[in-house]
């Protein structure tokens, strides 16, 4: 479904991705796991349009995507919810998902808003509320909801349980696993390597800016030598 | 205190003028981050408009669709001739780009149409009055004041109502992620453009039916008083624009009708008083009355 063939993408002098290649296939829940700084947001960036790669290629579907306008990708299935969530503060709950729902049609996105508030229960009474007055738990589920407004075939999701409590993470982590169980296809960079690899089908270690191993989630999680160089203990919080 | 109600009836004709106009101006920075020091143009193209029907036999009764039309065209044109190819630039180039907008349309009706003024007729109403107990109000003020709050509920239902609307709020806050949501910068850009020069083409039918004339730099005064408006309010504020416009009409009437007339002509000093007052508003509150935090990306 998501080919990303050697990309290199660069910020002024500096470059963050050195040809980074990886492959999604339809129905499978990928990890992207790695240091701070490794590049893995600048990747899902790149990969949603919002970052134009130096060169390298990105393929949806077989179509080349490469340097298309984010919302070009949104009407072709992608959705990206974005590092440190950015739902919008000033924005009711509402307005933030019908905005998810933009590509949408009327009806569709009507249907949405329902399944919305029948899925995440904690949105529905906060329905018309500005989004800056959520918890970190619920203005993340609202960022996955709001992504899937779109109804996306592809959903990329950067650190999703990033700052979050520990019980607040094993509820995004049960979405992951419903979402998976839906068929979606879905692409996770995550902190919580171990936790991620453990549902994930397969994943992808990026170091400096480069893929330098790739498998199972199981093959990688099993490799306790690059586990214990890359990553190190469970952590939260932090990013680059 | 008839004095007064007439004053504080006069200072909301003059702010809500000022607030249409601010408004459109936090509209453009909340997208774009660019101060539109080109905006007052948008009055003077009405101006010209109005000038030209009238020649050709216009009148007051669809001049204001005329008006408007006009100010939405040059609104988007102005973006898309020059601000898109900007829009990724430093503030300061956006900046740089607006001046040259401004003196680029000066220059062009001297050269074109001519740098006096030239009058057309003013509706026969205008300065019609009426009394209401023992009070003389200006028939111009309370249209002023209606037509300003009829504009406000238009403009509040577009941004809390429509798909357009909340796009532009949420570009406001985070462009990028508005784009995520598969918002097409273009389009935001543009709409927001034509909804600033409609307020502004609003604007410029109150100004306009004041005082029926058009001139080459008529816009920039009226441009200045905007701006003020909007940062009083806080930029990017909507609320803040139309309050920073009510604000300063207010203080502007109030303080020529009650400055001292000792030796004739200290109500003059009007504007200096306001320009004081602001001064020492931005020391005591620098972001405005209602500060916009996303606006410090700036």
């Amino acid at each position: 479904m998501l080919e990303v063939d050697d990309i290199t993408t660069r910020y002024g002098a500096i470059t963050a991705l050195h040809g980074a290649s990886l492959e999604v296939r339809a129905g499978e829940l990928v990890a992207l796991v790695g240091p701070n700084g490794a590049g893995k947001t600048t990747l899902l960036n790149t990969v949603a349009g919002l970052l134009r790669p130096a060169t390298g290629s990105v393929r949806l579907d077989g179509e080349d995507v490469t340097g298309m306008e984010p919302a070009s990708l949104v009407r072709r299935g992608l959705a990206l919810v974005p590092e440190h969530r950015r739902i919008f503060k000033d924005l009711t709950v509402e307005e933030n998902l019908r905005l998810g729902g933009t590509t949408a049609s009327k009806a569709d996105r009507r249907a949405r808003l329902d399944e919305a508030s029948e899925v995440f229960p904690v949105l529905r009474a906060k329905w018309n509320t500005s989004a800056g007055f959520l918890s970190g738990g619920e203005a993340q589920q609202l960022a996955v909801a709001r992504a899937l407004m779109s109804d996306p075939r592809l959903l990329l999701l950067d650190e999703p349980t990033m700052g979050l409590a520990p019980t607040i993470v094993d509820v995004v982590f049960d979405l992951l696993v419903r979402l998976r169980e839906q068929g979606r296809t879905m692409l996770v960079v995550e902190q919580n390597a171990t936790r991620i690899l453990e549902v994930a089908d397969r994943g992808y270690l990026l170091r400096t800016g480069n893929i330098v191993a790739s498998g199972t989630g199981a093959e990688l999680a099993a490799d306790a030598s690059l586990f214990d160089t890359f990553i190190g203990g469970e952590s939260s919080g932090s990013t680059s | 205190m008839t004095k007064l109600i007439q004053t504080i009836v006069d200072g909301l004709g003059v702010g809500s003028t000022y607030a249409l106009l601010a408004l459109g101006i936090s509209l453009i920075f909340g997208v774009m981050h660019l101060v539109n020091f080109a905006h007052g143009e948008l009055i003077t193209v009405g101006a010209y408009t109005a000038y030209f029907f009238f020649l050709h036999g216009g009148s007051w009764w669809w001049m204001p669709i005329a008006i408007i039309s006009a100010a939405v065209l040059a609104s988007v044109t102005m973006e898309f001739v020059a601000f898109r190819w900007v829009r990724n630039a430093s503030p300061f180039t956006l900046l740089l780009t607006s001046f040259a907008i401004e003196r680029l349309s000066h220059a062009l009706w001297q050269i074109f149409v001519s740098p006096k003024q030239r009058a057309f007729p003013k509706p026969y109403w205008v300065f019609n009055q009426f009394e209401i107990a023992g009070v003389s109000f200006e028939v111009m003020d309370v249209v002023t004041i209606g037509v300003t709050i009829a504009t406000l509920a238009i403009t509040a239902t577009v941004f809390k109502r429509t798909m357009f609307g909340i796009s532009v709020r949420a570009a406001a806050e985070d462009f990028d992620a508005a784009r995520l949501m598969g918002t097409r910068a273009n389009r935001v850009i543009s709409g927001a453009f034509a909804f600033a020069g409609f307020l502004a083409g609003v604007a410029a039918c109150l100004i306009l039916m004041r005082t029926p004339a058009a001139e080459p730099s008529m816009g920039t005064d009226w441009l200045l008083k905007a701006v003020i408006a909007a940062v009083i309010g806080g930029l990017g504020s909507f609320t803040g624009a139309v309050v920073g416009g009510v604000v300063l009409g207010l203080l502007e009437t109030l303080t020529r009708a009650y400055l001292p007339e000792v030796a004739t002509g200290w109500d003059k000093f009007s504007t200096a008083v306001v320009f004081l007052v602001i001064a020492v508003f931005f020391v005591v509150r620098p972001d405005g009355i209602f500060k916009v935090s996303h606006a410090e990306r700036v």
